[in-house]
């Protein structure tokens, strides 16, 4: 028998137990007085603080499949908030401040580390539009640095800064606070914490309806039967276009498959997120050593958890060109999420033309990061009737007054 | 083969030397590294990834979920199946703790991608995929066969079982050539394949020099992606072996039977000398029977069923293996690795009496059942429903042209898949139109007992289940997939989470419905009802190199040139990336040390323009050739500004929006003739310009008959500026009128200039008097080293250009302009046309929003020092001292320049109500300090355009 | 990757294929006189349907033709393809 000599600490060693118990599986009762559609991290969030910021328990979280089984458990963990506009640099900055505190308020491990978040510039104009987003940044309150190439490669020592790259590395803009969580014990999270205060957790649970009467919705029609509800709340994300149309609203909301992929798990070699618009890559090196990738989202409208392979394949070149150590790794695994995604790349929160229906939706590519902003914000919404001053901006209504929040620039992915 | 104690008498093959975790060893020709390391009686081979524990070989394919290992040399390598690592000589590995580890130099490799066609693609080597292949190809179909082994075969490769009188192995290999020599057949060895989507697209990645190791030729590709369009696609893709949750059953010398079977008939190694067999149904006895010919022990085979097949109890009797029936293994014990088994009646393990026997081995052959490779077929689409004879999910309904034959869907016998394979091929021919032969002769092969029923066993009870490991790789046991269900959940894809089982390197393809089993032994549900998890692409890990075959470097993305750039490139400009232009940036003053610097070479150039003159090459512009009838009306709905009133011989300057009333692009409207316009577009944007008038043309108005040619490539231009320019112009044009009267601004001419055929332009992008020159793009460099030739004429880049349309308040679309800036907002109110009735975007322009008084307007700043210079993407506050955040921001600056004709430096920016702020001073937050600037006419330099003419 | 049939070139793969969304939906004939709301209708609000959807292609790469299909959504699956200015095709 040789010898194992370990060169590290194991990899899976550090990582949090989860606590014994986590939700118990509710059966729907007839009525509640806010009916949560889609068991996502926004969906869960939006429970845990409606009963927690305003005592709001009578809650039902309805979700089709299993719990936070949808794009929650499909997106690329990133967390920032260093997005251009004063309207969405106020909501997902509101979320960042969340997520310092989060680990404490739920009572449970997220493994949020904040490794810092690159976004790299390759032309000129990239770097002019960068240098415009720190300096917004940082007026917003949101801390955000313009990095050298060299200073890039201090952050990031794996990034190719070489002139040999066919869009070579001009900078980069820096947002230390920016990082990562694991999406799985976020949803969690969310849900034990609200399960504990009283919330329902209901899966396998299909909403085939809504009931409107007058102008108002009075219930849900699912799978599991009819549920009357004082409120319904939709966070449906890629189906939000599907539920809405159940009460006659409709959303400006096309819905992509998006795609991500995991390595094997790596020694680590890098210590940050690295984002890129022009050569298509954002990628973080999660806690066990695997790399978390994101790949681009499908051209064509469709709702199959499942993305075009050439997609995958353009990404790995990207990857390639800016990280040519990764050429021996191995993709182990690809999966797919349908997003939904408007006009200006930003979110709809609010109100809908249906009184008591509020709809959160539209959130592309950058939903993860934004569940505990939006949830506390989608919870002011629905218990008071009135926009949280941080989601006023992002109504349905600025569609008709052409007020947009054009986030194009910012998204990860292209829209 | 005194160093390999445990390699059969009477293996042949090449000795080959390898090292692994610093021991030298040696191994044979057609060994992996997993059968020369059991030949060298390596048991340990890597450590669990979170408790450490040594695991050695279990399996003999990519189903491995234990023996992880790292490539050293040739080049580093992280995590790797020694299972599919075929030996080389020189290869360098190390076993793996959990996490392997990337080269920390650059891969010399080269990676490559093919396209292919066919009727039918089989994927699997094996006896239904050699089957269905054959089938098919010899009637004439394209047939692609794919096998990710380097051999054919299959399951045959590890049995000792013959066809047509012939050992499998050798039958495979003559039917496979004979199939490889049709001329419409393609055999791809090493070669898996990945996923499998929509339209029958289906990935493979072939593995070319991998098992030449250092003598891989460098110029062969390591790896190649295969983008096949199947047609039909057989699946015959075999089976992987599970295990069963017991104690200690991930200590090495623990190992699926199957593939112990593999390593004694395959690779003639005994991956012991004593063992005991541990199965729930018929196939391990023909592992133990092997084996036991092999010359391994095999002292006692515990069998989960009261009653196993008569047949091979028979022949276990005839060698004298006992058989334990009705019991289980309730432990492999051992220090490191198995040096005794336990059994027991399984009722002692339920509660009720009987003897636990200790019995001594160093090796515990498993069987917990078969599962069908169903991984392809679930990617494609196709549902899945339990088996429950199997005891395992086969492929159930089908969503493409695809379907699953031999043990894929679930046949157990030989004589079954040889059947089946030959019956996918005949369908596969009916569904490629070609002529399906009546008689197929199938191989004969050896009677085969009569199968007894398994019995579906996934974990032996037990009061601790602390080593009872279901996913090895993940290092998961019973105990925490039960405590996943106690904690609430009661889905296999939490419990998937909550554990990471099935997440690993092999991705669960032993662990997958071991796991459903014990969470369905857990909540006292059925396998069938609670399902698996998602199968998803890749079938097995690809390297990231391979996904980006050539698409690297300068084939990231295409490079394109001008007619002129090597004239750049020896005169040493630096270059721009302009969309996937290079376009000359500044041109330092050659022979200087140090060169010249950016701020000093654009100084020089824009002196240059504006006092003498200079040349730019403008041939990135994208040029559309709008031509037909209804040209003119066209151009009109698509452009703000009128169009149809435009002269032929005359230049018209526009702009286009998008229907929501954003500035989409700009350029100049040359009108050759009445029914004949060449429009040029911004650098970056030419191809989306042509996209959208199509769109517009053939969805919204095929009426109009307009044709819109890209001539963007055909032509090259030469900008000429500056107040010498007329002078220089008519030396090399003699034939030209060049005086204002006969030349005026805003006209075109055909004429000679340096004696070849060009269109001579009088517009100007820098408010001096100037000429754009077009020819042929053959003739660029012969007209560019002509304006050069006399040595008067300054070669100016991409950055004097961006100056010196800032001194004149020239907007560029995408960097004055973000998407959200209408034609107003750039204060070109003049240029939307009143009496057009409509055109793209008006409609948005009547909207709340873009007729707020506080948007953002193009406006000039000057910093009050002069010799400041503000970044771009500065923004400006209203305030000398910053507030706590969040600071509402009034704009921000797009353009900044030092300014050789204003003596100062000076900026363009999107100020909030700018046009009403002329004279204001605003801050700029720059660092710590807050420059002071004023708001000022985005105009700065001759605001009377009385330059242009000269 | 899906294999679209372009009506004029046969089946290709789609990265030929620009994707140009929802078809059918006509500029305004006469869009001073539409009121805001109906303007962001036009500007803004696509069918986002879960099943089938006539939708428009532009074979960039081949024969730069706009054309429409009516595709599931749900599954990938084109059911027809249709030239421009020809009716939706009744799916059964």
């Amino acid at each position: 028998m040789s010898p194992r000599a370990r060169t590290t600490r194991p990899p899976g060693v550090d990582l949090p137990d989860h606590p014994d118990r986590l939700w118990s599986p509710a059966e729907p009762k007839r009525a509640y007085d806010v009916v949560i559609v889609g068991g996502g991290g926004h969906g869960l969030a939006t429970a845990y603080y409606l009963a927690k910021n305003h005592g709001i328990t009578d809650v039902a979280v309805l979700e089709r499949g299993w719990l936070a089984g949808g794009n929650m458990a499909r997106n690329t963990t990133i967390i920032r908030s260093n997005y251009l506009w004063d309207e969405s640099a106020g909501i997902y900055e509101h979320a960042l401040k969340l997520w310092e505190g989060l680990e404490e308020d739920l009572g449970y491990p997220l493994l949020f580390s904040q490794r810092g978040v690159l976004n790299l510039a390759h032309s000129l104009q990239d770097v002019r539009d960068s240098v415009r987003r720190v300096n917004a940044n940082r007026l917003n309150g949101v801390d955000a640095e313009w990095l050298t190439p060299e200073q890039v490669k201090e952050v990031c020592p794996i990034v190719d800064i070489s002139p040999d790259v066919r869009y070579p590395v001009l900078g980069g803009t820096y947002q230390p606070r920016a990082g990562i969580a694991k999406h799985d014990y976020v949803a969690w999270g969310f849900a034990k914490a609200a399960a504990d205060l009283g919330v329902d957790m209901i899966e396998h649970c299909e909403v085939t309806g809504l009931d409107v009467r007058d102008g108002r919705v009075t219930g849900v029609q699912t799978t599991r039967g009819p549920i009357a509800a004082g409120k319904v709340a939709l966070a449906a994300a890629g189906h939000s276009s599907v539920v809405a149309g159940y009460a006659g609203v409709s959303l400006p909301l096309q819905s992509h498959p998006l795609q991500a992929l995991v390595s094997e798990l790596l020694e680590p070699v890098h210590p940050t997120v690295v984002m890129s618009n022009a050569v298509h890559v954002y990628v973080s090196q999660a806690h066990k050593g695997e790399l978390v990738m994101g790949a681009g989202i499908d051209a064509a409208n469709s709702y199959r958890q499942r993305g075009a392979f050439h997609v995958i394949e353009r990404q790995m070149s990207a990857a390639l060109e800016l990280f040519p150590v990764f050429a021996r790794a191995h993709v182990l695994r690809t999966w797919g999420g349908v997003v939904d995604v408007t006009p200006d790349a930003s979110p709809i929160v609010g109100l809908t033309p249906v009184e008591d229906l509020y709809v959160n939706c539209g959130w592309g590519t950058g939903g993860f990061k934004a569940t505990p902003g939006v949830g506390w914000c989608y919870a002011h919404t629905v218990a008071t009737g009135e926009p949280h001053p941080l989601n006023a901006p992002f109504s349905l209504e600025r569609f008709t007054t052409g007020k947009l929040v054009d986030e194009h620039g910012a998204a990860a992915v292209a829209h | 083969m005194s160093g390999q104690p445990y390699r059969r008498e009477g293996a042949t093959g090449r000795v080959l030397r390898f090292r692994f975790d610093g021991q030298e060893y040696e191994g044979l020709e057609g060994d992996t590294l997993a059968s020369a390391l059991l030949a060298n009686g390596v048991r340990a081979v890597a450590s669990s990834i979170r408790l450490g524990r040594p695991r050695g070989v279990y399996a003999a394919g990519c189903e491995e979920p234990n023996a992880l290992v790292q490539i050293e040399e040739p080049f580093p390598e992280p995590m790797l199946q020694a299972t599919t690592v075929e030996l080389y000589d020189g290869l360098v590995a190390t076993g793996l703790p959990g996490q392997g580890r990337l080269a920390d130099r650059p891969d010399p490799a080269r990676y490559d991608a093919v396209h292919a066609h066919c009727d039918v693609l089989v994927v699997g080597a094996g006896p239904a995929g050699i089957a269905a292949a054959g089938v098919a190809a010899r009637a004439g179909a394209r047939v692609i066969l794919a096998d990710e082994r380097p051999e054919p075969g299959g399951s045959l490769l590890g049995t000792a079982e013959t066809l047509d009188g012939r050992p499998g192995r050798e039958w495979a290999a003559g039917e496979v050539a004979a199939l490889a020599a049709l001329p419409e057949a393609r055999v791809l060895g090493r070669t898996t394949v990945l996923g499998h989507y929509d339209d029958n697209y289906v990935i493979a990645v072939e593995r070319r020099t991998n098992h030449l190791g250092a003598a891989a030729p460098a110029e062969m590709a390591r790896e190649r992606v295969w983008r096949i369009r199947a047609k039909r696609v057989v699946l015959a893709t075999g089976g992987h072996e599970r295990f069963v949750a017991f104690a200690g059953n991930d200590l090495p010398g623990v190992m699926l039977a199957g593939a112990a079977r593999t390593y004694a008939n395959r690779h003639r190694v005994l991956p012991g000398r004593r063992a005991v067999v541990f199965t729930t149904n018929d196939s391990a006895y023909a592992a133990a029977l092997d084996l036991a010919d092999a010359g391994v022990e095999i002292a006692a085979i515990a069998d989960v069923r009261q009653a196993p097949g008569e047949a091979w109890a028979a022949r276990c009797a005839e060698r004298g293996i006992e058989v334990l029936t009705g019991h289980v293994v309730t432990a492999a014990r051992g220090e490191g690795e198995v040096s005794s088994v336990e059994t027991a009646p399984r009722s002692k393990t339920q509660g009720a009496g009987g003897e636990t026997r200790e019995i001594p081995a160093d090796l515990l052959l498993v069987s917990g059942g078969w599962s069908p490779v169903v991984h392809l077929f679930s990617q494609s689409g196709g549902t899945l429903r339990y088996d429950e004879g199997l005891g395992a999910f086969t492929p159930g309904e089908a969503r493409q042209a695809v379907e699953a034959a031999g043990f894929a869907r679930g046949v157990t016998t030989l004589r079954g898949c040889l059947e089946d394979g030959a019956e996918a091929g005949r369908r596969a021919l009916s569904a490629a139109g070609l002529a399906v032969p009546s008689e197929i002769a199938v191989p004969a092969v050896g009677e085969e007992p009569p199968a007894a029923p398994a019995e579906h066993l996934w974990l032996v009870e037990s009061g601790d289940y602390g080593t009872h490991f279901v996913d090895l790789q993940r290092d998961v046991t019973v105990g925490e997939v039960l405590r996943a269900v106690g904690a609430g959940l009661s889905s296999v894809e939490h419990v998937k989470r909550y554990t990471t089982a099935g997440t690993a390197h092999d991705q669960g393809k032993t662990s997958g419905l071991l796991t459903s089993g014990v969470v369905a032994h857990a909540l006292g549900v059925e396998v069938a009802e609670l399902g698996t998890t998602t199968f998803r692409a890749p079938y097995t890990p690809v390297s990231f190199a391979a996904l980006a075959g050539r698409d690297r470097g300068p084939l990231h993305d295409p490079v394109r040139v001008t007619a002129m750039h090597e004239w750049h490139v020896a005169r040493g400009a630096l270059f721009e990336n302009v969309g996937q232009w290079k376009r000359p940036w500044y041109y330092p003053r050659p022979g200087e040390d140090p060169g010249e610097d950016m701020e000093a070479a654009v100084l020089r150039e824009c002196r240059a323009a504006r006092e003498d003159v200079a040349a730019m090459d403008a041939s990135t512009l994208g040029k559309i050739d709008v031509v037909g009838p209804d040209a003119a009306v066209f151009l009109d709905r698509l452009y703000t500004n009128m169009m149809s009133t435009l002269r032929a011989g005359s230049i018209r300057y526009g702009v286009m929006c998008r229907a929501d009333g954003m500035v989409f692009d700009d350029g100049t409207v040359i009108r050759l003739a009445d029914d004949r316009f060449l429009v040029t577009t911004t650098t970056g944007n030419a191809a989306a310009v042509l996209d959208w008038m199509e769109e517009w043309l053939q969805t919204e108005w095929p009426d109009l008959r307009v044709h819109c040619t890209s001539v963007t490539e055909q032509w090259a231009t030469v900008a000429l500026v500056g107040p010498r320019s007329r002078e220089v112009l008519a030396r090399l044009a003699p034939g030209l009128a060049v005086d204002n009267d006969s030349f005026p601004f805003m006209t075109w001419r055909d004429t000679e200039v340096a004696g070849i055929e060009a269109r001579v332009c009088r517009i100007s992008f820098s408010g001096e008097l100037a000429y754009e020159i077009n020819v042929s793009s053959w003739s660029g460099l012969a007209l560019w080293e002509a304006v050069m030739a006399s040595g008067e004429v300054t070669p100016y880049g991409t950055e004097t250009m961006h100056v010196l349309r800032a001194e004149k308040g020239f907007p560029i679309v995408g960097q004055d302009t973000d998407g959200t800036v209408t034609p107003q907002d750039l204060g070109m109110e003049w240029i939307v046309s009143k009496k057009k009735a409509d055109f793209v975007g008006k409609r948005s322009f009547a909207r709340a929003d873009t007729s707020r008084p506080d948007r953002k307007h193009l406006v000039g700043l000057l910093p009050e020092d002069p010799g400041v210079l503000l970044p771009e993407g500065a923004h400006l506050v209203a305030t000398s001292s910053l507030p706590e955040p969040p600071v509402p921001t009034l704009g921000f600056v797009t353009s900044s320049y030092r300014s050789a004709a204003l003596g100062r430096t000076f900026a363009l920016a999107l100020v909030s109500g700018g046009r009403e702020r002329a004279g204001e001073r605003l801050y700029a937050p720059v660092g710590a300090d807050l420059v002071p600037v004023t708001v000022t006419s985005h105009v700065l330099y001759d605001p009377e355009g009385a330059r242009r003419d000269g | 990757m899906l294999l679209i049939p372009c009506p004029w070139c046969g089946p290709r793969d789609e990265a030929e294929f620009h994707y140009g969304g929802q078809a059918h939906v006509a500029y305004p004939e006469d869009p001073a006189a539409l009121s805001d709301e109906e303007w962001a209708r036009y500007l803004f609000f696509r069918d986002n349907p879960k099943g089938l959807f006539a939708e428009r292609w532009s074979h960039t790469a081949g024969c730069r033709r706009w054309f429409n299909a009516v595709r599931d959504t749900a599954t990938n699956e084109i059911h027809a393809v249709y030239r421009v200015g020809e009716p939706r095709p009744v799916i059964a």
